[in-house]
């Protein structure tokens, strides 16, 4: 169990510290380049709906980075099993009759019809909220967590990553798993302890794949990873087709809704998982470069903030958050280019999706509540 | 928090930036320009536009055949491929709207390759796939205003070659399959006809559908064919064949009218025929197999008969035999062993060479012959050659076949060939013969080939004579000659074909039928000749057939034949021409019995339909 600390009331403190104005920029600025990604791929549908639908959701995720930016972390930190009860009630309801399947995987939860969000990209949040709780409130004296600390962090994260598997769901299971492990490695948690998860997971990927747990289509992707000309007409025409719109961009793009395989939609997942591709095709390198390097420049404040933390527990924090969103764009861009197997993750504050957007912006709206969060010793 | 801890994730961070920037510098800097093509390739497909074929019109510019358009439609098997369920559900509600089972159109847009069963499509993925012609329209709407419900279907109208007067002349027209001609003048005229087809390069998105034209080649359509048909003298000759075929209880038969002078084609009837619409929706194996498509007027081979005996008046005249003198037409002649008779063993007493003719006497031809090969003379053959028999007549129509002049080089040839089958024979007889007797003969004969033979001697002379022992005519051929006969002498090539016009009228090109030689016969001997024939419908063999007929109005001269046929009915020949209109008419009916009696009232029939036309005019 939790320990719940804290007052149930939320402060809206004068006492913490100005914003980072960078952080808030470049969150601004991707969020408006995805708008703009996510109109032209979708404008030949002649259909602007999916754009207004994106245009509220950043509109409401910055309402909410916002909010959450100007809430002290210890009050936070009082909501912080109710939200993570919360994510784990919305994960095992997605399996129930609720949920919908969209493209295999069950991961959506209709509120009213048109309304409908992804339980698992809240659950991020949650997950980055609670996990840091028994990795960063050190006992007096305690450096670092120990045994108890890691292993309850490691049961917090088992439960919600468990139901993630069963939608399934694996590009969000390996987010989660990313989150874990840099969580874990900026906790301070002893090497040993990060070489036998390490090992742990190694072990547990070989079991999967001995006992047949891979599932064909998942070892199909790997292979058209291996050799990108496999089979263009099927699972491989993802990828082949990725690559050509990117590549057809060349150093400086077709131009901002000028890109004529985006118009022509050979990419599938253009608006959401494969956003990347129109900056690639339209904004060429100049401009994929330049959204990479954004979101990067964030997670560099982001690894700031997390040294600078007032709190282990704020450090924690920004350290699951930073590599949440590092390891998602990574996956993501990394499978538009062809690096990494296609499994279905958003590009952080770029993609089309209500959810996806709303909780990147509030993992920033977090990494600022660390940065201004005065130390809790203090 | 360590510095060295997130020192690690700093250094993390940095190689999966440097990761991801090298990667698109490489994808998007250092191979840009093969995406750039590859982008293309994806986005723009090409359309061949089929041309519109050109026209085939008969002499007066009626059509024989024309187009017409019909829906088709297609699926485009790259489209299918990228629905998520690799288009079942397409090709599931398309095949409810066609009224096809899904299976029937899932195998006609299965891309054939390794391991793939028949059917299955040969052609490019890229082409769009037929799945079904001759749509309704209601269904083809339907389809095309359904888009979203059958991506990568279309229906698009292409064009059909239809037939104005179904089965008539069909030989001659030939047909087309795919986009190329076959067979008759859609073969030979093929590349007049085809025109060249267009090509439309269209920017499409990933259902295949059509965002934008780059760049569009209009086709150009086909010239149109126009050939010295009269389909009026055509529907005479076929309505006049088809009714003498079922009088006679012929097997096969054709009919064809030239123009003496000219060499021109204005009739070419056949039968059996059939409906060359059949090509329009595709014929299956089967169906083809049961199809007739040998054109009886130039692929059709018989004994000429007495017809013949045209070619061998002139032969007679250029060995010094003058045609005025007279000549005993005995019951029977006698060339070696055996005796050769008369038709009925008629005796017909003395007569000139134009009794001969009219009379059609074949002992005057026996002794002729008899005595030319007595002499070594060659001159039946060279004569006969020189009619143009023996080889083809060169019309612009394809297949056509040779007909065969028989000397004792092919003599000798054809003994070479068979003598192996002939002692066979001559060892164990016809046992499946019923005929005792005849079985019995065939074995002498047999005995005789095996032994030796293949030599030419005076009876193969006198069959060849009157037509008969291995002599084959085409009636085309025999049309031919007898025209030259009519126009003093020249021998054309015939032409269907008359005139090449481009779709805007003008004159691309006039076919003229080329001379191929001139009968081996003065203009004493071609006016005697044509003197005798003028006298066969009025007076000869064929008085009974032309009796009452208008002479006045149309002179027609003519010959009757009836060749033995070895195992069947005699066939049925009558070989006719007129000054005005100059015609030349051809009538054989195979197993048609007596020339006088089945080909010759047909060919009555047909001067009589040219008469009327030209009185109606």
């Amino acid at each position: 169990m939790i320990a719940v600390a804290g007052k149930r009331h939320l402060v809206w403190a004068p006492s913490l510290g100005p914003p980072d104005r960078l952080l808030t920029l470049l969150a601004l600025g991707l969020s408006a380049v995805g708008l703009l990604l996510v109109w032209s791929a979708t404008r030949m549908s002649g259909d602007h709906a999916l754009l207004v639908r994106q245009a509220v959701a950043v509109g409401g995720g910055l309402v909410l980075m916002w909010l959450v930016s100007r809430v002290d972390l210890r009050v936070l930190r009082a909501y912080v099993p109710l939200a993570y009860a919360l994510a784990l009630v919305s994960l095992a309801l997605v399996l129930s009759p609720l949920g919908v399947r969209v493209n295999g995987a069950h991961s959506w939860i209709v509120v009213a019809p048109g309304v409908q969000f992804q339980p698992s990209e809240f659950a991020k949040v949650a997950l980055a909220l609670a996990f840091a709780v028994p990795l960063g409130e050190l006992r007096d004296g305690q450096r670092r967590p120990g045994f108890g600390g890691v292993l309850l962090a490691l049961a917090l994260a088992a439960v919600p990553i468990g139901l993630i598997a069963l939608q399934p769901d694996l590009g969000t299971m390996l987010v989660f798993a990313a989150m874990v492990a840099g969580a874990l490695l900026v906790s301070g948690a002893p090497k040993r302890w990060l070489l036998v998860l390490v090992a742990g997971a190694a072990a547990a990927g070989a079991a999967a794949w001995q006992l047949g747990l891979v599932r064909p289509y998942q070892l199909e992707r790997l292979l058209v990873l291996v050799r990108p000309g496999a089979d263009p007409g099927g699972i491989g025409y993802n990828a082949a087709q990725a690559r050509i719109a990117i590549g057809s961009g060349g150093l400086s793009g077709k131009g901002l809704f000028n890109g004529e395989q985006t118009a022509g939609h050979f990419v599938p997942e253009q608006h959401t998982d494969f956003i990347f591709t129109v900056a690639g095709e339209e904004l060429g390198f100049a401009g994929a470069a330049l959204i990479v390097l954004a979101v990067f420049a964030l997670l560099w404040r982001g690894l700031s903030i997390a040294r600078q933390a007032g709190s282990p527990y704020g450090t924690v924090l920004a350290g699951g958050l930073v590599s949440w969103i590092g390891f998602q764009t990574f996956m993501n861009v990394g499978m538009a280019v062809g690096l990494m197997p296609i499994v279905g993750v958003p590009l952080p504050f770029v993609s089309y999706g209500g959810s996806a957007t709303v909780a990147g912006l509030v993992a920033v709206g977090l990494l600022q509540a660390v940065h201004r969060s005065k130390p809790m010793q203090a | 928090m360590s510095r060295a801890r997130l020192l690690v994730l700093r250094l993390v961070g940095v190689a999966m930036l440097v990761t991801l920037l090298g990667r698109l510098w490489f994808l998007q800097v250092v191979n840009g320009d093969a995406y750039v093509r590859a982008a293309a390739d994806v986005r723009i497909r090409s359309v061949a536009l089929p041309p519109t074929r050109g026209q085939i019109l008969d002499v007066a510019g009626r059509p024989l055949v024309t187009n017409n358009t019909r829906p088709v439609v297609t699926v485009d098997a790259v489209a299918l491929a990228h629905q998520p369920d690799g288009g079942r559900a397409v090709l599931t509600r398309l095949g409810e709207a066609l009224g096809q089972p899904y299976r029937q159109i899932a195998e006609k847009v299965r891309l054939c390759g390794e391991g793939v069963p028949q059917p299955c499509w040969q052609g490019s993925p890229y082409e769009p796939i037929p799945v079904a012609r001759d749509v309704s329209v209601p269904v083809a709407l339907q389809i095309s205003e359904r888009q979203q419900d059958f991506p990568g279907v279309r229906t698009e109208l292409r064009p059909v070659r239809v037939y104005p007067h179904g089965a008539q002349a069909a030989h001659t027209l030939g047909y087309v399959q795919g986009a190329q001609g076959r067979d008759g003048l859609e073969a030979a005229y093929d590349r007049e006809l085809a025109g060249r087809p267009g090509r439309r390069d269209v920017a499409v998105d990933n259902t295949g559908r059509v965002t934008r034209t780059l760049r569009q080649d209009p086709p150009v359509p086909g010239n149109t064919l126009v050939t010295s048909i009269d389909s009026r003298v055509q529907s005479i000759a076929e309505q006049a064949l088809g009714r003498a075929l079922a009088a006679s209880g012929g097997s096969s038969g054709a009919a064809v009218v030239l123009e003496s002078g000219t060499g021109r084609v204005v009739a070419l009837a056949g039968r059996p025929a059939y409906d060359p619409a059949v090509w329009t929706d595709g014929v299956t194996a089967r169906e083809y197999e049961a199809l007739p498509l040998l054109s009886q007027a130039l692929q059709g081979e018989w004994a000429p008969g007495s017809t013949w005996k045209v070619a061998s008046v002139a032969a007679a005249a250029s060995a010094g035999y003058g045609l005025g003198a007279t000549y005993d037409c005995p019951p029977g002649y006698t060339v070696g062993n055996r005796v050769f008779r008369n038709f009925a063993s008629a005796d017909l007493g003395l007569m000139t060479m134009h009794g001969a003719l009219v009379q059609s006497c074949d002992t005057i031809f026996y002794r002729l012959a008899d005595q030319l090969w007595q002499r070594g003379s060659d001159a039946l053959q060279r004569t006969a050659r020189g009619f143009g028999f023996g080889r083809a007549t060169g019309v612009d129509l394809p297949g056509e076949a040779a007909g065969a002049v028989p000397d004792a080089a092919s003599k000798k040839a054809y003994w070479r060939a068979t003598r192996a089958e002939s002692c066979d024979r001559a060892r164990k007889g016809y046992p499946e013969l019923a005929d005792r007797a005849r079985a019995a003969y065939l074995t002498t004969i047999a005995r005789e080939n095996c032994r030796g033979g293949g030599v030419w001697r005076g009876g193969d002379a006198a069959n060849l004579s009157i037509g008969q022992g291995g002599v084959l005519v085409t009636p085309l051929q025999l049309a031919r000659a007898y025209a030259a006969v009519a126009n003093g002498g020249t021998l054309h090539s015939p032409r269907v074909g008359m005139k090449v016009v481009r779709p805007d009228g003008t004159t691309v090109r006039t076919i003229t039928p080329p001379v191929t030689g001139r009968l081996p016969a003065s203009d004493g001997t071609l006016a005697f000749i044509r003197q005798a024939l003028a006298q066969v419908p009025r007076t000869g063999t064929a008085e009974g057939a032309f009796d009452g007929f208008p002479f006045g109005k149309i002179a027609v001269a003519g010959k009757t034949g009836t060749a033995e046929s070895f195992g069947r009915r005699d066939t049925s020949w009558f070989a006719s021409f007129a000054p005005d209109p100059a015609y030349t008419v051809v009538v054989v009916l195979s197993e048609g019995g007596m020339g006088a009696e089945g080909a010759a009232p047909a060919a009555r029939e047909i001067w009589e339909g040219i008469l009327g036309l030209r009185e109606r005019r």
